[in-house]
């Protein structure tokens, strides 16, 4: 709207407004783009958003409790209202967040809602990474944003790490203790470390104020800033769809954001609030009451961290007692090497996705989501790793398993030191023989037809099964995954009897492609030559 | 192609399948379940009192000897005292029922008349702690803060920090300490029972006893106060984390199910 | 490796399905996107109505939870405790708040999706895709640009400066890793000692008195710190972490470490509390198999053998405090540990 051509009608507000920003911002060019964006829908596409949400969630609530905590460990004698702990010497830390639980009106509803929402927030993402993983959805564009999300929830865990040591707890005490130890086993620095960490010696009077620094602002800020990046990668790439009809790796097919994701989306921000608060006003969370104020020469049994750390404490449980000497220095490999373990098997999930693009050699982008049984070895190689993860959270409850089972606890620790080693090697066998077995089951429905359930019986006595015929749109379903044939690097000799020069990796690659895509390795699907052999023939089989 | 993924559907596989199930599941539990024996309290000497040795002789005496001395199936009875056998017969662990790492407590065998003539046969066996006396047991009155702190100090170790009990080596454990009564509690921490460390009046006043009591039954009893909602058993991270896991997130997949479903299509007319 | 995208045959061609007549039908062809089929609410305005009026009342709910919520906020006391079945007895306030905020906001999330599930267009729509990979023309620009950027800056043909730029750049975080100097002091012997000291009575945690051999029993246990440390005291945390004793008694002819027997006092042997795991107060003592557990990670040592390690992830046995008996009667060090407590740690030896 230039000054020189006055309008013939006052737009109204709302549009001058827009007008107004739009001026300063360019805003109807990235309106253009994105209000009335796809996205397809599916209900496993929304576990990000449940990330997304509890993170918000956890932000809202953790700058109320910041209003009341003190992040302080000077000493004070309690005099509030929770009568088991009247007259008791503690941390003003303690002493805050014990009256945010009793003497703030719904302050303990507000702490409850920050912890379960961090609980939850962890389980999302790890959730959402699985989905994410299963599909192949990390496959090039999305390389990028796979490592977003993998660092969003490794620093999601040291952010609730940090978080959970803040009331100075006996429990959290206990964890932070373990941590010192933990430090103290690094080879040569480990003692300097610990020092420059807690201020001087154990506990001493710094840590929560520094872990409180990197609890509220540090570490979120960080997230904060790979959210929106991740985010904005996310709209830029447009969102992975499944195969189905229409559905093609050049388009996206779902509904615009502007009107329905706003409301779905928006909706579900508050259907993952209102459920979280609900959960919060009807299950305590870290009674920090009951656990008492943290003393070095105090102690609780079951004393674990929050579950999502769960899986370095079954390693260091299970892990044997093995420590060096020598020229009057001392190696703690007990402690050292699950510490060193802890962030390989993080990595291991999150150099997946660049192992499988060096092994097919695939540079092309891919927007059609698999299905986890058409990628065996893939999926296979996933639920290895959750069982991996999932023996250690075993070995980092071993107690609770015990007295709850009636089993002996160090059996199961036992099992779990035999377990970190085969069960991932069965899952992965397993794993893929059933993926197979499920393309088998497609190749069979798509060339025969589903199982009716009628029997027939034909002239000549035999008794046949009924097969109804899958429609186009199913045997397309069916069929639109793509097949990798496995790479070839030729004979070991070229055509004059001289041994051909290949590089050691080219090697190993084309044995893992073997591995991937070799015969044996996948169900080749049906072709169009015998889908027609067979439909012209009897119809059964 | 007959690989093994092929055969899956044979009429027989889900019959092989659930064998191998239950063959694993009954395997794993016989590997995991404790073998360890338990062994029970010791100390020795003797005397008899004819009521309590008449029903010692008739429930006791097999394991422990006619004369409390021990056998290789139960340990010697001399110095026990009274309090242990009112601790052990009055929460039932005794007499024993099956061997296991060790005895747990079930319903009770005899009356309290009866454990009282048990209890006078065993300390006239040999001198040990007597049974404490409400006076000395009645937690009224007591400074329940203090309690928590000795509670913290010698108990919560083994008994967790609400007194849900815990984990000790080879399938031992420490109990869970609800519903215990003032008396027991203070037997216990008299006698040590089973593996349990006692804590005679010497390193802990009855006085403390009073207050670790007042504050077990504050916080863990029937009617404790769990102001913030479900205990989810008091055991801290492990319940918690599966209440996020089952109840928390499960709710929202249901949820994000609803939102990404279908709505019903008008029919076809 | 330069060639180390494999030949283009070998990547699976999209969308086919292996070799067809020509003229013949693909069976597995795309049918594409499925016509659109009305829902109920479509169709019917009844329907529509219906799910409008559901919506607007779940808004309503959610209206009336938040006038619940400030209700509750201003009518229930903090301290109230009521029993509510199944939680147990639960704050009111908490409860009630929880509750209430939870339905105000779940039934604006439930209206606003019921609204986009029923009466918004459901209809699905493709929207294209473009490459992420910019078109060549745009690379070719981007690098032409940036080569002649680079080559007006001189970096690349000014050595001198590119190198003591880079120096410079390398060297000034320097400045914030020294600045990191004063979080904490140096090790030096800080972890080797612990307060106990030849004639430092004993002093029992329960009753804060000196210990005496007599008030020790077989199969008790005891806690101990030194004499003269007092809860009070700036330092009692760093120095309780250390120092923190564990007292038991054993028939000395049970004790099969000649060295802990020496060490002990007619059986009663004091050993530090701190596991040399990760630095647990471990204390799980079972009396009758003198074992002791942490309960943290499940080392367990052998009390009557010189507290060897026989399970678990810690590394050395639990160090032993020398003990005897002063002029009083009581209890009493006759030295600070012989190694240092706790975790172990590189300068340990």
């Amino acid at each position: 709207m230039s000054t020189t051509t006055a309008p013939d009608r006052e737009a109204p507000a709302g549009e001058r407004l827009a007008d107004w920003a739009d001026g300063r911002l360019g805003l109807y060019a990235l309106a253009k783009t994105n209000m009335r964006k796809i996205f397809p829908d599916h209900w496993s596409f929304m576990l990000g958003e449940v990330s997304l949400y509890s993170f918000i969630i956890i932000i809202l609530t953790g700058v109320y409790l910041t209003l009341f905590f003190h992040p302080s460990m000077n000493e004070v004698v309690y005099h509030g209202s929770y009568v088991p702990l009247q007259g008791i010497r503690m941390s003003e830390a303690f002493n805050s967040t014990v009256n945010i639980s009793f003497d703030v009106r719904g302050g303990l509803l507000i702490r409850q809602i920050h912890h379960w929402a961090a609980l939850i927030f962890l389980a999302a993402m790890f959730v959402h990474m699985m989905r994410v993983f299963f599909t192949g959805a990390f496959r090039k564009p999305r390389e990028v944003n796979w490592l977003f999300g993998f660092l969003l929830f490794v620093l999601g865990m040291f952010t609730g790490f940090t978080g959970y040591s803040l009331p100075d707890d006996l429990l959290s005490g206990t964890g932070v203790r373990f941590m010192e130890g933990a430090i103290l086993s690094v080879p040569v620095v480990g003692t300097y470390l610990s020092m420059f960490l807690f201020g001087g010696e154990f506990p001493g009077g710094d840590f929560v104020a520094r872990f409180y620094s990197i609890h509220i602002l540090l570490l979120p800020g960080i997230m904060l800033g790979l959210v929106a990046a991740h985010l904005i990668l996310v709209f830029f790439h447009k969102h992975t769809q499944f195969a189905a009809p229409g559905r093609t790796e050049k388009n996206v097919v779902g509904m615009p954001l502007l009107p329905i994701y706003m409301a779905k989306a928006g909706g579900f921000f508050f259907l993952v609030f209102g459920l979280i608060a609900i959960v919060a006003a009807i299950a305590t969370i870290n009674p920090i009451w009951a656990i008492g104020p943290y003393r070095p020469d105090q102690v609780s049994t079951g004393a674990q961290p929050d579950w999502y750390m769960g899986f370095s404490e079954g390693l260091i449980r299970v892990m044997p007692g093995w420590e060096i000497n020598f020229a009057g220095h001392t190696l703690v490999l007990g402690v050292f090497i699950p510490l060193v373990i802890f962030p390989l098997v993080l990595a291991a999930i999150a150099v997946y996705p660049f192992l499988e693009a060096w092994v097919t050699g695939d540079r092309r982008e891919h927007h059609i989501a698999d299905r986890p049984r058409n990628a065996p070895t893939r999926t296979g190689f996933g639920a290895a790793w959750i069982s991996w993860y999932f023996i250690l959270l075993v070995g980092g409850g071993n107690d609770i398993w015990a007295t709850h089972f009636h089993l002996s606890i160090n059996n199961i620790t036992w099992f779990v030191r035999i377990a970190f080693f085969v069960v991932p090697v069965l899952v992965f066998i397993a794993t893929k023989r059933v993926c197979m077995g499920l393309q088998r089951r497609d190749a069979e429905k798509v060339l025969h037809g589903r199982e009716s359930g009628v029997i027939k019986r034909l002239p000549h006595g035999e008794f046949v099964e009924v097969h109804t015929p899958l429609n186009q749109a199913e045997r397309f379903k069916l069929t639109a995954h793509e097949q990798y044939q496995p790479l070839e690097v030729g004979e070991a000799v070229d055509e004059n009897g001289v041994e051909r020069k290949l590089p050691r990796g080219e090697k190993l690659r084309a044995r893992l492609s073997k591995g991937y895509y070799g015969e044996g390795n996948q169900i080749p699907k049906p072709t169009a030559e015998e889908y027609k052999e067979i439909t012209s023939g009897h119809g059964h089989h | 192609m007959k690989k093994l993924s092929a055969r899956r559907r044979h009429p027989l596989a889900a019959v092989v399948v659930l064998l191998l199930a239950l063959a694993a599941t009954g395997g794993l539990y016989a590997a995991f379940a404790p073998a360890d024996k338990a062994q029970a309290d010791t100390s020795a000497q003797s005397l008899a009192i004819d009521e309590g040795k008449k029903l010692y002789d008739v429930g006791c005496a097999s394991c422990h000897g006619t004369g409390g001395q021990g056998s290789s199936e139960g340990p010697s009875l001399v110095g026990v005292g009274a309090a242990a056998v009112d601790f052990q017969v009055g929460t039932g662990r005794m007499p024993a029922q099956q061997p296991g790492p060790q005895i747990e407590k079930k319903r009770v065998q005899y009356n309290q008349k009866q454990i009282d003539l048990l209890a006078a046969y065993v300390a006239s066996l040999g001198a040990g702690p007597a049974i404490p006396t409400s006076q000395e047991y009645n937690p009224a009155g007591s400074d329940v803060a203090k309690g928590g702190e000795l509670f913290r100090t010698n108990c919560t170790q083994c008994h967790n920090f609400s007194g849900e009990g815990g984990a000790l080596t080879n399938g031992k454990f420490a109990p869970d300490l609800e519903g215990a009564s003032a008396k027991h509690i203070y037997e216990a921490m008299q006698t040590g029972p089973q593996n349990m460390p006692s804590f005679p009046d010497t390193t802990m006043p009855t006085k403390q006893k009073q207050q670790i009591i007042a504050y077990i039954h504050t916080i863990n009893s029937s009617k404790s106060s769990t102001p913030g909602g479900l205990k989810l058993g008091g055991l801290g991270p492990v319940s918690e984390g599966l209440f996020a896991w089952i109840f928390g997130l499960g709710a929202l997949i249901a949820v994000t199910v609803w939102i990404a479903a279908h709505t019903a299509k008008a029919k076809k007319s | 490796m330069s060639q180390d995208t494999p030949p283009e045959e070998k990547l699976p061609s999209e969308q086919t399905h292996g070799p067809l007549a020509r003229g013949e039908e693909d069976p597995f062809a795309d049918p594409g996107l499925p016509p659109h089929l009305p829902r109920i609410q479509d169709i019917d305005e009844r329907a529509a109505k219906r799910s409008e009026r559901t919506v607007a009342l779940l808004f309503v709910i959610s209206m009336l939870a938040t006038i619940a919520f400030i209700a509750s906020y201003v009518a229930f006391p903090i301290d109230k405790i009521v029993y509510i079945f199944p939680f147990g007895h639960v704050s009111i306030l908490n409860f009630a708040l929880g509750i209430t905020l939870g339905i105000a906001l779940f039934c604006i999330g439930a209206g606003a999706v019921h609204w986009a599930r029923t009466l918004m267009s459901d209809r699905e729509v493709p929207d294209d895709r473009h490459a992420i990979e910019s078109p060549p023309e745009v690379r070719a620009k981007v690098m032409q640009d940036f080569s002649e950027g680079v080559a007006e800056s001189g970096f690349g043909r000014r050595k001198l400066i590119r190198n003591t730029l880079f120096g410079a750049m390398a060297l000034v975080p320097l400045s914030g890793v020294m600045l990191l100097r004063d979080l904490g002091p140096l090790p030096e012997k800080k972890l080797r000692a612990t307060m106990w000291a030849k004639g430092k009575q004993l002093i029992n945690m329960n009753t804060k008195q000196p210990l005496r051999p007599e008030d020790v029993a077989v199969g008790s246990l005891t806690f101990a710190m030194p004499d003269g440390l007092k809860e009070t005291d700036e330092d009692f945390q760093e120095q309780i972490a250390k120092a923190a004793l564990m007292i038991v008694r054993i028939q000395p002819d049970e004790i099969k470490d000649k060295r802990e027997l020496d060490w002990s006092h007619q059986g009663i042997v004091a050993y530090s509390k701190i596991c040399t795991h990760v630095g647990c107060p471990i204390s799980l003592y079972e009396q009758q198999t003198h074992h002791v557990l942490c309960p943290c990670h499940q080392s367990t040592f052998d009390l009557s053998d010189g507290a060897k390690v026989i399970f678990g992830p810690a590394g050395h046995p639990l160090p032993q405090l020398r003990i005897g008996v002063n002029g009083q009667g009581n209890l009493e060090a006759l030295g600070d540990f012989d190694q240092p407590v706790g975790p172990a740690f590189w300068e340990r030896g």
